[in-house]
């Protein structure tokens, strides 16, 4: 099986999941972004396919909502709250230092695909800001000191 | 209609009345998304493993949110309900030893006023709590939210117990209408008013709706009460079902919210299997079902045309609303869209009735609201007060006033839609009504407190800034004329506004509040226009002297250091990226002015203050 | 029939008929850009808005969206009305400076360029009205186009702005486009349009290149009529 028709047999299997219907387009979107990690071409054209709607609807909801990536993202997913009450505690100077440590901006990759920075309006966990969410796991009171340090962690633990 | 709570309880709770009474002995401890994140599962763990080595039988239980965030992870003890807060892993064998074996009281662990030294015992003694009516949020910390038995013992679904088997769903509707609940999500729109148009209305099948998109950057009560009570939101939900002639339910949640998510589902489960949710719900011919669909990363989802297009399948783009949800909503139905907040608040106005719930609040805006208090605030966390709480209350009896003991300057209502409020308004009342004359809003009850270090012009640039990314791009006073609004506010911010650049942002303003097509565009000049209003001083000094009074755009500000406080430590030379920073050791460092982003590290790191801005 | 005042005047329209037509149906005139006979109406340009008074309620709202009521008062050119009308115009001068249907249309509505918003140069013409998207889902039914990505990056293509395997290069879309904005060439016995190249037919009995042959295959096989019968232009039929 080539990557490709892997990749359209699995989307495929998400489709019928969720129904085979076209109102599940979100869900759908949200689980093939969970298994590959973005959203592939293969993929949206095999979903348009099997719920029996224009590869350009599919399009227009995948650019328009700002959680899926149409470009691979990297291993670890670094999401820098930007929320009001994270940015009246500095996040925007947390957001500055990420993209120099990193050398990448929201919506980038770094070019060992380890890292992926993206940044997110509000998690709600706003006691604790400046917030960021690295993969599942909520980093509070982040100052820029701390940032080097918390990527070396990562680092050290995919090492592993 | 009055509902006592010492009636008997329904043949399902009896049995679990019996483990659970009011002197039963157990350990909560807070589990939602914030207190996690401050490591309250892993003090969870050792709190049970402590307990099994000294061979106590005492359950430990996950609440949902407590609300008094700032001070996580909280673990209360009942029966006595003695209140520990920031408790660590290294706390918990002490604890046991001492609080729960024999009730003794760890001083250290209490909230100790920061004024008064004295340390509390309690919530209802701490100011924090002391003035709050927590009739919604309050069940939070006695459940763990994903057993179903835990709702039940707090006498959950006998409300709806009561609907199915007393009343019919006029009568729900005219109950809700005496209380007068008015929608928490930010419209405020009396919630009966919506039901009564959806029973009247022609279409089938027709939907219940709860909107928990809960875009407003610095709110989370809606996530809260999903989290720590989903059977609430639940029960709500199938009241309004019944009540309106839907046997359909969604709840939309925001993607940022995965703890949410999990917690409705296991509630949808397990409500499922107790027969609450299905068919012939209680053994009646109502039946009644909830999906759950989760958002993308779109705050324009949480308008309701845009929520509908959303679960439709679609881009989440409003559409003119000249017919109305309650006839025409999802898949042009008729639809009862409520805010999650509020369909929380009905099962408490049909167990209670609805005499008690309206004297609580103001005459136009009855029962309690929860807010997030956010921000330069010294208790952040999350609220629930009777309507009509005055501002100065919320902010400085409960919020313990400013951090750092800075000056308060203002406070944000109503996220990106809303307005901020000058120190000489914080004794109004909060309820829409009020909020609004003073060119706010309620919103969904984010409060976001700034102190004299929070720049007013940078706020509102903030704002315009989130808008421009969240409109969805369909009408033109929205697309292009939030993004110029937001153009022109970076320049201002960047030094390079313009004499006539706020005159031209008011005139802007009436035209798109009356031009966009919903009520992202429709309200997006608010956050301008209001601090123009209170802080026009602010915008002057940044167009005509190009000075940021507060000390934050980074344009129109210095970073020196002080040769009097600078010990010559270095530390500032390590962390500055641009090498602005130099100096020889125990000597005054100076900092290069050219090459300096005022990127704000040496002013982190440094532990003498020595830093300033001008 | 419903009785309704526009500007003073009465008129009377069926029920059911949209502010826009009743309006000009009594001869005053209300500019438009995104309205098109051939598509649904989407209320996305703003520019028919009018001011309705409905009891005590004032609103501002799309004429082309809005049906007539009994009762209504309407006005055309109040302050508002004439403010958005005003705003979106400027916004729009600015978005695709080099329109000349825009600034037409300014000029006739008395309304200059607006030197504090600074012109955009990547926008071409195109004024995100959907109306291409819209007759190419509800009239062609291919779908080939749509309205990506939100706000200020929402640009009209094809997805991935590839080659689109089911456009006909029928030119409904360039037809609809109030501005001009979509551009499609013709060389010979080719037609280029969206990124892809056209062959085009020519017509049995003049010669001319008339129609793409992926159009007339495309009639074909939803009409079930036989391509042979479809090579006529319609100057000849």
């Amino acid at each position: 099986m080539t990557k490709a028709s892997s990749i359209a047999a699995t989307t495929k299997k998400i489709v019928k999941k969720h129904g085979g219907g076209k109102s599940a387009m979100i869900a759908v979107l949200q689980d093939i972004q969970e298994t590959f990690n973005y959203l592939p071409k293969e993929a949206l054209k095999a979903a348009a396919q099997a719920m029996k709607v224009p590869f350009t609807r599919v399009y227009e909801a995948a650019t328009f909502y700002t959680a899926f990536s149409l470009k691979p993202r990297g291993k670890n997913i670094v999401k820098i709250c930007t929320g009001t009450a994270c940015h009246v505690r500095g996040a925007s100077a947390l957001q500055d230092k990420f993209e120099r440590s990193l050398c990448i901006k929201p919506g980038e990759m770094t070019s060992d695909g380890q890292f992926s920075l993206e940044t997110v309006n509000c998690v709600g966990a706003c006691a604790l800001g400046p917030v960021v969410v690295i993969n599942t796991e909520y980093h509070g009171q982040v100052t820029m000191a701390k940032v080097d340090k918390i990527i070396d962690k990562i680092k050290q633990e995919g090492a592993q | 209609m009055k509902n006592n709570s010492d009636t008997q309880p329904q043949q399902l709770n009896d049995d679990l009345k019996m483990n659970y009474g009011p002197n039963k002995k157990f350990v909560a401890i807070c589990a939602g998304t914030g207190c996690r994140a401050y490591g309250s599962l892993k003090v969870k763990e050792a709190l049970e493993a402590e307990l099994k080595k000294q061979n106590m039988n005492v359950d430990v239980i996950a609440t949902g949110c407590l609300g008094f965030c700032e001070k996580g992870p909280m673990v209360v003890i009942h029966p006595d309900k003695y209140f520990y807060q920031s408790v660590k892993v290294a706390d918990v064998p002490e604890i046991v030893s001492k609080t729960v074996a024999k009730g003794e009281v760890i001083s250290r662990l209490l909230y100790r006023h920061p004024e008064t030294k004295k340390t509390m015992f309690r919530e209802e003694d701490m100011p924090f709590y002391k003035k709050q009516l927590r009739v919604v949020f309050g069940s939070n910390g006695m459940i763990d939210p994903t057993k179903i038995d835990d709702y039940l013992v707090i006498n959950g679904y006998q409300a709806l117990g009561k609907v199915l088997s007393e009343m019919t769903p006029e009568g729900v509707i005219n109950e809700v209408k005496k209380a007068g609940l008015r929608g928490r999500g930010g419209g405020g729109f009396h919630t009966a008013v919506k039901w009564e148009g959806v029973r009247k209305a022609a279409g089938e099948p027709k939907y219940v709706i709860a909107n928990g998109d809960e875009g407003d950057p610095g709110a989370y009560m809606d996530r809260s009460l999903m989290e720590g009570n989903p059977h609430s939101i639940i029960e709500g939900m199938i009241i309004g079902g019944y009540a309106v002639g839907a046997n359909e339910g969604y709840i939309y949640v925001r993607n940022e919210y995965p703890l949410a998510v999990t917690h409705l589902n296991i509630a949808i489960e397990a409500a499922r299997e107790a027969g609450l949710l299905g068919k012939n719900i209680l053994g009646t011919d109502f039946s009644f079902d909830i999906h759950i669909n989760k958002g993308a990363g779109a705050f324009v989802c949480g308008e309701s045309s845009a929520l509908f297009a959303s679960i439709e399948g679609r881009a989440g783009e409003p559409r003119a609303k000249y017919v109305h949800a309650v006839e025409k909503g999802l898949w042009d139905k008729p639809t009862v869209l409520n805010n999650v907040e509020t369909w929380a608040n009905v099962p408490l106005i049909i167990n209670r009735g609805a005499d008690w719930y309206s004297s609580i609040g103001t005459e136009g805006s009855k029962g309690t609201k929860i807010f997030s208090l956010v921000g330069k605030i010294r208790n952040t966390g999350l609220i629930e007060v009777p309507m009509g709480t005055t501002l100065y209350e919320i902010i400085y009896d409960m919020g313990g006033g400013i951090t750092n003991g800075r000056k308060f300057k203002a406070v944000q209502t109503g996220g990106p839609s809303g307005g901020c409020i000058p120190e000489s308004l914080l004794d109004i009342p909060v309820d829409f009504d009020k909020l609004y004359e003073v060119g706010s809003m309620m919103g969904s009850g984010g409060m976001i407190v700034m102190d004299d270090k929070s720049c007013m012009v940078d706020v509102a640039r903030y704002f315009l800034a989130f808008l421009k990314e969240e409109s969805c791009g369909k009408c033109v006073p929205c697309r292009e004329g939030v993004r110029r609004m937001s153009d022109i506010l970076e320049d201002i911010c960047a030094g390079k506004g313009t004499e006539g650049d706020i005159n031209l942002l008011e005139d802007m303003s009436q035209a798109i509040a009356d031009g966009s097509l919903c009520a992202l565009g429709g309200s997006a000049p608010n956050p301008v226009l209001s601090t123009i209003k209170y802080f026009r001083e602010e915008y002057e000094a940044h167009i005509k002297d190009h000075r940021c009074p507060a000390g934050v755009c980074k344009a129109l500000i210095t970073y020196s250091i002080d040769p009097e406080k600078c010990t010559g430590c270095g530390l500032c030379i390590k962390v500055c990226p641009t090498q602005a920073t130099s100096g020889e050791k125990k000597k005054a460092h100076t900092i290069d002015k050219d090459k300096c982003t005022r990127c704000g590290a040496c002013i982190e790191s440094c532990k003498f203050e020595a830093i300033n801005v001008k | 029939m419903v009785n309704l005042t526009v500007d003073g005047k009465n008129i009377s329209a069926p029920k059911g008929t949209m502010l826009l037509e009743a309006i000009r149906g009594a001869g005053i005139s209300i500019p438009t850009l995104c309205a098109h006979e051939a598509v649904s109406r989407s209320g996305a340009c703003r520019l028919c808005v009018v001011e309705i008074k409905k009891g005590s309620r004032t609103r501002i709202v799309t004429s082309c969206l809005y049906a007539a009521e009994e009762g209504l008062i309407v006005d055309t050119k109040s302050e508002r009305v004439l403010n958005v009308r005003r705003l979106v115009m400027e916004l729009l001068l600015a978005r695709c400076p080099e329109s000349e249907v825009l600034q037409k249309m300014a000029k006739e509505m008395s309304v200059e360029a607006q030197p504090r918003f600074i012109a955009d140069s990547d926008k071409g013409k195109c004024i995100l009205c959907r109306s291409c998207v819209r007759v190419c889902e509800e009239v062609v039914g291919v779908s080939a186009i749509g309205l990506f990505s939100r706000g200020s990056q929402k640009t009209v293509g094809t997805p991935y702005n590839e080659k689109s395997d089911v456009c006909i290069g029928c030119g409904a879309c360039v037809y609809v486009c109030p501005t001009g904005h979509i551009e499609m060439t013709s060389t010979g016995d080719k037609r280029k349009i969206w990124g892809r190249t056209f062959r085009m037919q020519t017509c049995d009995k003049c010669g001319k290149y008339f129609a793409p042959v992926d159009q007339l295959k495309f009639i074909s096989k939803k009409t079930g009529v036989p391509l042979n019968e479809l090579t006529v232009c319609t100057e000849c039929r």
